[in-house]
């Protein structure tokens, strides 16, 4: 059942490259994204039991993460029929191919439970998502392919070098096993020394992936220039994906006793990445390179959250859903904009509202929702890390989110506003292309997710949350 | 078999200087190939033969001897060039970073808190100079080519380091790591060509489009 996750996206893979024409390959989207959801979605609602010491199987928190991926997935792959009807001068069959290998390798690390699997199959992420950001085949994309390619892999390389660093923790045992139950079991008697430096890398490495600033330079150049639902793919699917495995590692820190050097390494890393994102964000002329800072952002508040422990976790855990999905809405309709107007540049479009109606207005309903404007999900998510942050008595730190909040608040809606509002610029009819379902409908979908788990949250999610949560305070 | 080991490592650390310091493409990457085969053979040096330890050698033999190599040879063949016209850094400072980076090696792991077993054993300082070799050569070379020579050293400095715990990554794992890194190399590969298409030149400086 679980191998099917990998499996069936994998198959998709090679169906897509196999199949000559590029109209029917354009529909293996949806088809293998809906499969990949339903089989998710079995996965999550029945779990299998876990046994210990396999080396695959969805704990609470890889079936969170993995639903999120496989539920953005299969929106983006809706949309991704109606993006590659309009982009058809180049082949498709990289493109599609591609996109189900990094849905394989996505899945594969939800359910990695061996810390080697897992990195095998996040670099796996790398590579196969290193060929979506070059779909549009110009020197912009070729520049930010090389440098996603290089600085991911340099990182993840790092990441390696961590994982070595804590398998050497584990001696002078006879028996070094890097499966994650023995390791957590193992843990009180790891040698420090070995695990925090491992620790280290670990973040680096993954954190380069996730995106943390000062580590984030790939982060506004990829997803400027990948397609839109690559754009929100990787920021919302690869970010949480790369969340996931540093989550694994502050499991196994938490076990042995260091969760407070973890814990404070990641307020750090938050810290630091909201500084960045505000200074970055005020007077962005790129809208797309905008949303790229915004992620930044809110890799930094997720930081915090787990960083603060206690209630911010649920609050951080539930965050990243609503990020991910608020992502999505971000990105598709923002390639709408930018496929009508052929430019994401702030002077070269304006008026996007009076063109592209439909569009226009769920990308400002997205960007009150990824600032935590209520009623949406976000608001809930980040008043509840604030709320964490407080109880903890941890005001200072409080007050510096609200502020690095308020300030991207203004640095965010200054460059949408002018977006979106006003009278439509000269280049508004650049593209014969107009919006239509396909291309709407996901970031709708998405969007309503994201109003409803602002509204209330449902008991099965609560449960889930809850479920994960719980696997990063055991051993407190 | 320890000193014969041992004389593998020091070997590997001189391809690293040679590999620093040599301008022309070509003799890099076959440096590289062969520090890549020496170091195939160092774990049927320093374990018990076995399957996983036979398996380990071959395939690295295989891929970082030969396979790597002859993709980043068609890549220069494709994108016809020779040389490293002109680091950020030259040859003579990149040398002596070099062996700040190697000297800084060997005293730092005299401080780690090794195990027993591993107390004197070169294989940690040759790791970590060979890493800092590959991060030098990143960082200082234009050519995109060079760049992901660079990688493919710095990884070879991480393999050294897996020496030690073999034990730790089961095959299949091991099997998936070799395949990842030769994924990633003839990715490498095809996107230096396009780089080569689009600007008619490799050097990384023209990729400086975006930027804030």
């Amino acid at each position: 059942m679980k191998t099917l996750l990998v499996l069936v996206p994998a198959a998709f893979a090679l169906a897509a490259y196999l199949l000559p024409s590029d109209r029917l390959r354009a529909w293996l989207l949806p088809v293998g994204g809906v499969a990949h959801l339903l089989l998710a979605l079995a996965a999550v609602i029945t779990p299998e039991p876990l046994p210990v010491g396999a080396w695959l199987g969805l704990d609470p928190l890889g079936r969170l993460v993995l639903l999120l991926v496989s539920l953005l997935f299969a929106c983006c792959s809706v949309y991704g029929l109606g993006y590659l009807r309009f982009r058809q001068q180049w082949g498709t069959r990289a493109f599609v191919s591609c996109l189900f290998l990094f849905l394989a390798a996505m899945s594969l690390s939800a359910m990695a439970r061996h810390l080697g699997i897992l990195w095998v199959a996040v670099e796996a992420t790398t590579l196969a998502s290193a060929p979506l950001i070059y779909f549009n085949r110009n020197r912009l994309s070729i520049e930010a392919t090389w440098k996603y390619l290089l600085l991911c892999s340099v990182g993840i390389a790092l990441a390696m070098l961590g994982i070595l660093f804590v398998a050497y923790s584990v001696l002078p045992a006879p028996h070094i096993s890097l499966q994650l139950d023995e390791l957590l079991a193992g843990a009180p008697h790891l040698s420090r020394p070995w695990l925090r430096a491992g620790f280290v890398f670990l973040l680096v490495g993954f954190g380069t992936k996730a995106g943390f600033a000062p580590l984030h330079t790939w982060k506004p150049d990829a997803y400027g220039e990948a397609p839109g639902m690559v754009g929100a793919l990787l920021a919302g699917g690869l970010t949480s994906i790369a969340f996931l495995a540093l989550l694994r590692t502050v499991q196994i820190m938490n076990a042995a006793g260091e969760a407070e050097v973890a814990r404070q390494a990641l307020v750090v890393m938050g810290v630091l990445s909201l500084f960045f994102a505000a200074v970055f964000v005020i007077k962005q002329p790129d809208f797309k390179r905008l949303l790229a800072y915004s992620s930044v952002e809110h890799m930094g508040i997720l930081a915090i959250g787990f960083g603060v422990g206690g209630l911010a976790v649920f609050g951080a855990l539930l965050h990243m859903i609503n990020n991910a999905l608020v992502k999505g809405v971000l990105f598709l309709t923002a390639g709408n904009i930018h496929r009508r107007f052929d430019s994401k540049r702030r002077e070269e479009v304006a008026g996007a509202i009076a063109v592209l109606p439909i569009s226009a207005s769920l990308f400002v309903a997205g960007f009150l929702a990824v600032t935590g404007s209520p009623p949406f999900g976000l608001f809930v998510s980040e008043l509840t890390i604030l709320q964490g942050v407080f109880s903890a008595g941890r005001f200072p730190l409080g007050g510096y989110m609200l502020l690095m909040l308020a300030v991207i608040f203004i640095g965010m809606g200054s460059t949408v506003l002018a977006v979106t509002l006003g009278k439509p610029s000269p280049r508004a009819n650049q593209v014969n292309w107009n919006e239509n379902f396909l291309t709407l409908a996901p970031p709708a979908t998405l969007l309503l997710l994201v109003l409803i788990l602002g509204l209330y949250l449902p008991e099965p999610v609560r449960t889930m949350l809850k479920a994960a949560a719980g696997t990063l305070e055991a051993g407190r | 078999m320890e000193n014969l080991a041992n004389l593998l490592l020091l070997l590997v650390i001189l391809l690293n200087f040679f590999i620093l310091g040599s301008s022309r493409l070509g003799a890099c990457i076959q440096t590289a190939a062969l520090q890549g085969a020496m170091l195939a053979c160092v774990p049927l040096l320093m374990h018990p033969i076995s399957g996983h330890t036979l398996f380990l050698a071959g395939s690295a033999l295989a891929l970082k001897g030969v396979v790597m190599p002859w993709l980043l040879f068609r890549a220069i063949r494709q994108v016809r060039i020779r040389r490293e016209i002109d680091p950020m850094i030259g040859y003579v400072p990149t040398l002596i970073l070099g062996t700040v980076a190697t000297a800084g090696a060997f005293i730092f792991s005299d401080h780690l808190p090794l195990v027993a077993a591993h107390r004197g054993s070169l294989v940690i300082p040759c790791g970590l100079a060979t890493l800092g070799a590959g991060f030098l050569m990143m960082i200082t070379r234009r050519k995109a080519l060079t760049q992901a020579l660079g990688y493919l050293i710095f990884e070879n400095g991480i393999f050294i380091f897996g020496l030690l715990l073999t034990e730790a990554m089961p095959l299949m794992v091991e099997a998936g790591v070799l395949l990842d890194l030769l994924v990633a190399v003839f990715v490498m590969g095809i996107v230096v060509n396009q780089i080569n298409r689009e600007f008619s030149s490799l050097n990384v400086e023209n990729l400086s489009l975006l930027r804030e």
